[in-house]
């Protein structure tokens, strides 16, 4: 097989061969070869931020999540204003420079709470608002009867600055029929990030992978993320994530038929894919590792398999937590494993512009 | 920079201690990979191995205060146990006590159901060894050690008893005053089958003065398992890195097994365990992912004498082990069902895997699944 730099678009058919049959260490070398010509100078950044999740309450209910709850549940919430100033303050005490604000599907909310939310945060604090995936934006434009473009213009005047990939778990309307059959579909979260690039706001894409999909289901997410990215330009970063089943009702079903969901990815399909991405995804500057779902050891590896980014310090987060994956890590843990695995620590903020090395 | 190192290694030739130097020092982790997988592959072929086994301290008091260990008590001292026999031979007939993987987060969906889908029954029907290892107690005499040995076997004569490392047999032998060939004859003689391979730490007199000053030096640890060797008792070796150690000690500390293992072919397994910072006397961090398959890599390389390099979860993580696997291992332990050492010292691991776990571990990396006895035997060869 040839090797793989960045000069050559890799095609669809091209890919799936690697992803079958490559050995993991040839498609290391590739990724880790087109990740030195992006990022020559052996830098890895991460942001500093919080994970803000404002609801819990969600009445998509997908069978990969553990963090949904019914409105009437005992410990369903939704965070009052003061709560999220207070989580922001600190967040910015940390020197954080971002709060990613993502919460359920919540049926009492419109564009309105969105709206005040958004202003009223922005009255208060400098910070940059990465917020609400495109299964929340559908949410809110539905309940409020507006367009998807209205109701990112209306969101962005209010102060929101980006948008977080999450909700495209894989962009296969088979899978997501047994996933999540009352998300929205692949086109409606391609339409959203299309709306919002073309508003100018930049928004990252992530992957979620290692429940049922196939090789082909993987490959056919990267293309269509390379495609309209060919088309606008907006995405900051790739970040391919592997499905936790801790407390899920998918992690406890029976073993799904091209790979076994009661065990989730291992660590040899995570580098896989990840090396994959970095091969496919030639327009996409950043990728980021998931020392979330994988913890700092596998993040470390994953450096060489095509990850430039550590993503972010989380100061908090709920949602991976509650299906029982939980590594306690502080911003020096990062910056350790950063350098421990022979690259240059860097904070950046959400648009990749460095803030200070370490 | 590593072609005439990888000339050797495809021309089964072996590397020199400076050789093994650069292959610690060099970024090219892909390299590594292949070269280690070469000399993996024309040992063990594709297989990978796992044991069915558990795990038993029978006490975590002891005499020695090593700085590393999170593990030891004094006499008196809270959190300090002993075990009786009858509660070993209980303890491994029931397979019982230990936490469930996956079981930290409480959750009102389906914590029940969780449990009962990772919590297999493992009964002793089902486990190949018992690895003991345990604290020097101040008290116990040797004869108590004999027992232990002889009741196990008495109660489960077809269970392996892999037992002691070199740090126990040679206080054994201080404390009841025979040699040490006829302290490990002794042990032989009442069911000992193999023994493992801690105590090792680092050989390297300046740093093992900083980390253990009251264990045994390097040079008697090896005495210990020539001793072992020499009355036909199979040990493993071990050497714990990612302390204080340059990348230099380490490779001082695999020349001298190796060197050991020209001499009496008795070492089955070497096992490069990581260091864990939590709760010990010098701290530090994590080893680096990174760190930890370079160093499995370049131990395949250099150990041209071993048959077996074991990638040991509890220490690495079940996710760094799979990877291993590619990096030279070609073996993950076993399902251990209840782990006190590395878990006092901040394991992030849970302290059992079932079979099925450990299977689809390694044929997910693309190996074997092999079943393997304390002798690396084959029990079952999962296609």
């Amino acid at each position: 097989m040839k090797e793989h730099t960045i000069r050559e678009r890799t095609g669809g058919k091209e890919a799936l061969a690697l992803f079958r049959e490559a050995d993991l260490l040839s498609l290391g070398r590739w990724s880790d070869n087109i990740r030195k010509a992006l990022h020559p100078e052996e830098i890895c950044t991460f942001v500093v931020d919080r994970n803000i999740n404002y609801t819990n309450v969600c009445i998509n209910k997908c069978s990969f999540c553990a963090f949904w709850r019914e409105e009437e549940s005992a410990d369903a919430y939704l965070l009052d204003k003061d709560t999220i100033f207070r989580k922001i303050e600190e967040t910015i005490g940390l020197g954080g420079t971002q709060i990613l604000i993502q919460g359920g599907l919540h049926p009492a909310l419109d564009i309105f709470y969105y709206t005040s939310l958004l202003s009223s945060i922005k009255e208060r604090f400098d910070i940059n608002v990465h917020g609400f995936s495109p299964p929340e934006i559908c949410f809110i434009a539905d309940a409020s009867d507006l367009t998807i473009r209205e109701t990112l213009g209306m969101l962005k005047s209010a102060g929101l600055d980006s948008i977080p990939g999450g909700g495209a778990e894989i962009l296969s309307d088979r899978v997501r029929e047994v996933l999540s059959p009352k998300k929205i579909k692949s086109s409606r979260w391609l339409e959203v990030m299309e709306a919002a690039h073309r508003l100018g706001m930049r928004t990252t894409a992530t992957m979620m992978f290692g429940s049922i999909e196939t090789a082909e289901d993987i490959v056919a997410h990267l293309d269509a993320i390379r495609q309209l990215q060919d088309r606008t330009g907006g995405f900051t970063a790739f970040i391919p994530w592997s499905f936790q089943p801790g407390n899920t009702e998918l992690g406890d079903s029976k073993p799904g038929p091209t790979s076994n969901p009661s065990y989730g990815a291992t660590a040899v399909e995570y580098l896989r894919v990840l090396a994959l991405s970095r091969i496919y995804l030639d327009n996409i500057e950043n990728i980021q590792a998931s020392w979330v779902t994988q913890g700092l050891k596998m993040a470390q590896v994953a450096l060489r398999f095509g990850a430039n980014d550590f993503g972010s310090t989380m100061i908090e987060e709920n949602v991976v937590a509650s299906a029982g994956v939980s590594y306690a890590v502080t911003m020096d843990d990062i910056i350790n494993s950063i350098r421990s695995a022979g690259f240059v620590p860097a904070q950046r903020d959400t648009y990749y512009k460095l803030l200070r090395t370490f | 920079m590593l072609s005439a190192i990888a000339k050797k290694v495809f021309a089964g030739k072996r590397i020199t201690e400076k050789d093994a130097l650069r292959l610690f020092e060099t970024d090219d982790i892909f390299t590594l990979g292949a070269l280690a997988s070469h000399v993996a592959g024309k040992k063990n072929g594709v297989k990978a191995y796992f044991i069915r086994n558990r795990h038993i301290n029978p006490t975590n008091i002891c005499v020695n205060r090593c700085k590393f260990c999170a593990f030891s008590r004094s006499q008196g001292q809270e959190g300090a146990f002993e075990l009786t026999i009858e509660e070993i031979i209980k303890k491994i007939g029931t397979g019982q006590n230990g936490r469930v993987r996956g079981q930290t987060a409480s959750s009102k969906k389906s914590s029940g159901r969780q449990v009962a889908h990772h919590l297999s029954p493992i009964t002793h029907h089902g486990i190949s060894e018992v690895h003991i290892v345990g604290g020097l107690h101040p008290e116990w005499p040797f004869e108590h050690y004999l027992n232990m040995i002889s009741a196990i076997k008495k109660h489960y004569p077809k269970l392996h008893i892999k037992a002691f490392t070199a740090v126990e047999i040679d206080y054994f032998s201080k404390i009841s005053g025979r040699s040490l060939q006829d302290t490990l004859a002794a042990l032989k003689k009442s069911g000992l089958g193999s023994m493992p391979g801690g105590g090792a730490e680092i050989f390297s007199e300046g740093i093992r003065n900083r980390l253990c000053p009251e264990k045994i030096p390097g040079a008697r640890w090896l005495e210990v398992m020539e001793a072992a060797h020499r009355v036909g008792i199979r040990t493993n070796a071990t050497m714990l890195y990612g302390h204080v150690e340059s990348l230099s000690d380490r490779v001082d500390h695999l020349s001298r097994l190796r060197g050991l293992q020209d001499r009496t072919k008795g070492f089955q397994a070497f096992i490069p365990l990581a260091y864990h910072p939590k709760n010990t006397e010098i701290e530090g961090s994590y080893t680096s992912g990174i760190d930890d398959l370079k160093t499995m890599a370049a131990s395949r390389i250099f150990l041209d004498n071993f048959d077996h390099i074991k990638a040991y979860w509890i220490m690495l993580g079940e996710k760094i082990s799979q990877l291993a696997l590619m990096f030279g291992a070609d073996d993950i332990d076993g399902t251990i069902i209840e782990e006190k050492i590395t878990h006092s010292a901040g394991a992030l691991t849970g302290e059992r895997l079932t079979a099925e776990q450990l299977v689809d571990l390694i044929q997910k990396a693309g190996k074997t699944a092999v079943e393997r006895d304390s002798f690396y035997r084959t029990v079952r060869t999962f296609a």
